[in-house]
């Protein structure tokens, strides 16, 4: 745990992500005004006393709509990251155990999906099933498979090869239970660190359709969303559209930054301890 | 007349690297003189510091390291130069072929590209004359169907094969002194031997100077001269082959002639039995941890208390034959 | 040789005809009845059979794919539902705007992420190194929307050298107005799309520097700097390239997005309003454009690996 204090990007990663998800906890329980509450007259106002980062276009809270809009973002990302990881994991699992075309078939449909970037599936999905938010976590869950599965089923197959799991299979030790007892533990830790990055990817997505309007509906605040309605007011209130953004970016930076800290402090040739 | 300038000459040679653990002294005062003509072994263990040596000798070491002490190269003082005249001996006056041929070789660029490569740099060659003597080194070293091969890939020749090639390339501008770093560990015995003898008769023809390092007893036994032992950074023998074979003064050096097996009827025992193999015990010091005095003191099985405190002095035994130790001063 | 590049070229073809089923699948089949959906909820059943008819949508799905496939082929697109215009035509002018987009943000980004990743690998851990890996963290983590309306902010409200969007076209204000409206979005798309090139960089130039022929090149006498451009570049440049050719993806991805903020008319934008007006045909046509273009682009990616690589033509076979 000293070692990790110590290493910089897991500090400074593991600062913004807890200052995230305090954010949203926080939101949960208090605002500063009802993200929903509308005030036509007090609107676009500069950021006082009372509004701590000013009002909207219709009045509402800008501070509020930032906390609300944190909760948002993580729900979409935790959901479409427990996709990817359960159904990509599994498949890529699923892969280096029965290797031969299962193998093969699962990796070619993962290859194949980079024909498509995630944006556009992830519009085309919302254009054929409606936008809102639950389209959109499907949509981004959907492509976060891919990468699980190929991530999955290599480190699988590179632990598979390990004298302990040869161990495991001359003690007679079904292929399940193997996977189960064995390779997972032992793979957790790569599958932590994609996690964490698919967590930021996830956050991007979700506000690159929100901005769209694709994605999270109003009344429902999003950071996307909020970037969209400031466009428009770039000569009047600028700001609006710096505070969003500026979510967005230390969210999705802190999360990439606790995902390489995690990544140099967890792998095994570097942990004595264990 | 032989010109009587030594072509290398190095007076306590020292390399200090600084890593985040601290400070490491790798290089600790070593003595050469070579003469075209001559050549070195330098043996010992990894981690003694010998491919260290070599590295310094091209000014080659790792950045940021600390060398001192004095270099002269045909007299002139090396240590301090700038990197351009450094630039300008390697590869023209001083030839260098490391251990893995299979490494050794840019993939991308053909082979007859990179052996012409050092004419092109220093000798300011065209494409086409670079070509030429390229093909004429090919030959010579014997890769078969050198004109042609010329445009080949590295990839599509064997070890022993690339080996020759960068021994084409270290010799391409003919420099004065050739440095091999276990030119022959990574392959096969009999490629091996054939590879040592090409460096032998390449070195003769062009009356050379050799630096050869080795682990190997047998292939410095075969090739060299002159030979110094290195131990912990440290030269703790050096003298003519022969005469250290036969000698064998320091502990140390005893200890490595006492660890090669043995076949044939001397290597079993009175009853019949196999010998052990022998062993020197204890590990190779950290480089970090060099005790003040000898560093081969802890593991050597004839120390004094003495051997540790204090760097024993460098006693000679014959003309050119010396060895750094505490119990051979009243021996003599 | 040629068989590596039949191998190439069929799993092209293969790619694009499966690509094509999936964009079939999803934006035909699965919606359901199109013409339905055109007409909202409300239409009588009559009116939404002689739209179907009108539009081709009473033949089943095979059927539909077939004449959709041979269709692309020929030319022969249909017409948008919308605007009742070729789609060919529509998705042609777009494409005037979004190719040069596309490419200027590819240019941009290359040469902005070799000079930082290599200038980053030859300073390793100093303080031109560290700089420069912040400075990328930051890049990556930055959506690309949220920087092209920072530099409106910053150019266009601020400075008043940019318009806040629009595209003038080629013909009215010239090739360099059209280039200059451009710029922005190119930037905003080049942006982070170099912060995570000039990592990749940095880290492929750091393994080759690494490598033994480094060291030989370096015995051989050549100096710091001809030692990297002659031996290290080239081999950095294969993982580099393969990267790049799936950032292309993520490029025309951007451009959807980019374009909607600067209100270009290019082809990201003819597919997000095609979307909100349920145009399917136009939608559909579009989107196997763009994977079209990455499956190619990533094809001659893999080609050119031949090209820099000697060692893959003799172990591909």
């Amino acid at each position: 745990m000293r070692r990790a204090l110590r290493h910089p990007s897991f500090v400074i990663g593991g600062v913004l992500t807890l200052l995230l998800l305090g954010a949203a906890a926080l939101s949960l329980v208090w605002t500063p005004w009802s993200p929903y509450e509308m005030n036509l007259p007090g609107k676009l106002q500069p950021p006082s006393a009372s509004h701590w980062l000013g009002t909207d276009p219709f009045g509402r809270d800008v501070a509020s709509l930032l906390l609300v809009g944190a909760r948002n973002s993580i729900l979409v990302g935790v959901i479409a990251v427990g996709i990817g990881l359960g159904i990509g994991g599994a498949l890529g699992l699923l892969a280096a155990a029965r290797r031969g075309w299962v193998e093969e078939l699962i990796m070619r449909l993962a290859d194949f999906t980079f024909a498509f970037p995630a944006i556009l599936s992830a519009i085309m999905m919302t254009a054929v099933f409606g936008a809102g938010i639950v389209n959109s976590i499907i949509a981004i869950g959907i492509f976060n498979i891919p990468t699980f599965a190929r991530v999955t089923r290599a480190s699988a197959n590179a632990i598979g090869s390990r004298d302990f799991i040869l161990a495991a299979r001359a003690c007679g030790k079904g292929p399940w239970r193997i996977t189960i007892e064995h390779v997972l533990p032992n793979i957790a830790s790569v599958l932590i660190v994609q996690a964490t990055i698919q967590f930021a990817i996830a956050i991007l997505a979700e506000a690159a359709l929100s901005y769209l309007g694709l994605g999270t509906q109003p009344p429902q605040p999003s950071w996307g969303r909020m970037l969209s309605e400031a466009q428009t007011l770039l000569f009047q209130s600028p700001m609006l559209a710096v505070y969003p953004g500026v979510a967005i970016a230390l969210a999705v930076l802190g999360l990439n930054l606790l995902g390489d800290g995690l990544r140099d402090l967890l792998d095994p040739r570097l942990t004595r301890k264990r | 007349m032989r010109n009587t300038t030594p072509l290398l000459e190095a007076t306590d040679l020292r390399l200090r690297l600084h890593t985040h653990a601290g400070t490491v002294d790798a290089v600790r005062g070593v003595n050469l003189s070579l003469r075209r003509g001559e050549t070195l072994g330098l043996v010992g263990e990894s981690g003694c510091g010998k491919s260290l040596t070599a590295m310094t000798l091209m000014g080659l070491h790792p950045e940021g390291a600390t060398v001192s002490g004095s270099l002269r190269f045909h007299g002139e003082e090396m240590i301090g130069q700038s990197e351009a005249r450094w630039c300008a001996l390697r590869g023209d006056r001083i030839g260098m072929v490391f251990q893995e041929p299979m490494s050794a070789l840019n993939p991308v660029h053909t082979v007859g590209h990179q052996v012409a490569e050092p004419l092109r740099l220093h000798r300011g060659l065209t494409a086409a004359a670079a070509r030429k003597e390229a093909v004429a080194l090919l030959d010579r070293v014997g890769i078969a169907d050198a004109a042609r091969r010329f445009d080949a890939w590295p990839h599509q020749f064997s070890g022993g094969q690339r080996q020759r090639i960068t021994i084409a390339m270290a010799l391409a501008c003919s420099p004065d002194l050739l440095i091999a770093d276990e030119p022959t560990t990574a392959l096969d015995v009999t490629i091996a031997g054939q590879i040592l003898q090409l460096i032998r008769d390449l070195v003769r023809e062009r009356d050379m100077g050799l630096i050869l390092i080795s682990h190997d007893l047998g292939v410095i036994a075969q090739n060299v001269s002159h030979m110094m032992v290195m131990y912990g950074g440290m030269v703790v023998e050096s003298g003519p082959t022969r005469e250290v074979f036969s000698r064998r003064a320091h502990p140390y050096t005893q200890g490595l002639f006492g660890s090669r097996p043995q076949l044939g009827p001397q290597a079993h025992t009175g009853s019949g039995a196999r010998a052990r193999l022998a062993a020197i015990p204890g590990n190779v010091p950290e480089l970090r941890n060099m005790p003040a005095g000898c560093p081969f003191a802890d593991r050597c099985v004839v120390s004094l208390p003495a051997c540790q405190g204090e760097m024993p002095p460098l006693i000679q035994l014959g003309q050119d034959h010396c060895a750094r130790c505490v119990l051979l001063e009243s021996a003599g | 040789m040629s068989l590596f590049l039949l191998k190439r070229l069929f799993t092209l073809i293969a790619t694009l005809l499966a690509a094509s089923v999936v964009v079939f699948w999803v934006l035909e089949v699965l919606p359901g009845n199109a013409a339905q959906m055109l007409m909202g909820p409300d239409a009588s059943p009559e009116a939404v059979l002689a739209l179907a008819r009108q539009l081709g949508l009473d033949h089943p799905p095979l059927q539909r794919y077939g004449l959709w496939i041979s269709g692309l082929l020929t030319g022969e697109l249909g017409n948008s539902y919308v605007y009742s215009t070729p789609v060919l035509e529509l998705v042609l002018e777009r494409l005037t705007l979004t190719v040069p987009l596309a490419v200027m943000a590819m240019v941009l980004t290359t040469v902005l992420a070799l000079a930082v990743g290599v200038y980053a690998a030859s300073h390793h851990n100093r303080a031109g190194d560290v700089g420069l890996m912040a400075a990328t963290q930051v890049g990556v983590a930055i959506p690309n929307f949220w920087f092209a309306i920072l530099l409106i902010l910053l150019f266009s409200v601020h400075l008043r050298w940019f318009a806040a969007g629009g595209f003038p076209g080629w013909e009215d204000e010239g090739v360099l107005g059209g280039l200059k409206a451009l710029l922005l979005p190119a930037i905003s798309l080049a942006v982070v799309q170099a912060a995570i090139l000039a990592r990749i960089t940095r880290s492929a130039v750091l393994e080759v520097m690494r490598e033994d022929y480094v060291r030989t090149a370096r015995a051989k006498g050549l100096s710091r700097r001809a030692t990297l451009w002659r031996h290290v570049l080239r081999n950095a440049l294969i993982p580099v390239v393969t990267v790049m050719g799936l950032q292309f993806a993520n490029l025309l991805a951007g451009t959807i997005v980019v374009e909607n903020v600067f209100y270009l008319p290019g082809l990201g934008r003819l597919i997000f309003q095609s979307i909100s007006n349920r145009d399917l045909i136009v939608v559909r046509n579009c989107v196997m454009l763009l994977a079209a273009m990455v499956v190619i682009v990533n094809f001659v990616v893999d080609l050119l690996y031949a090209v820099i690589d000697p060692r893959v033509k003799a172990s591909d076979i």
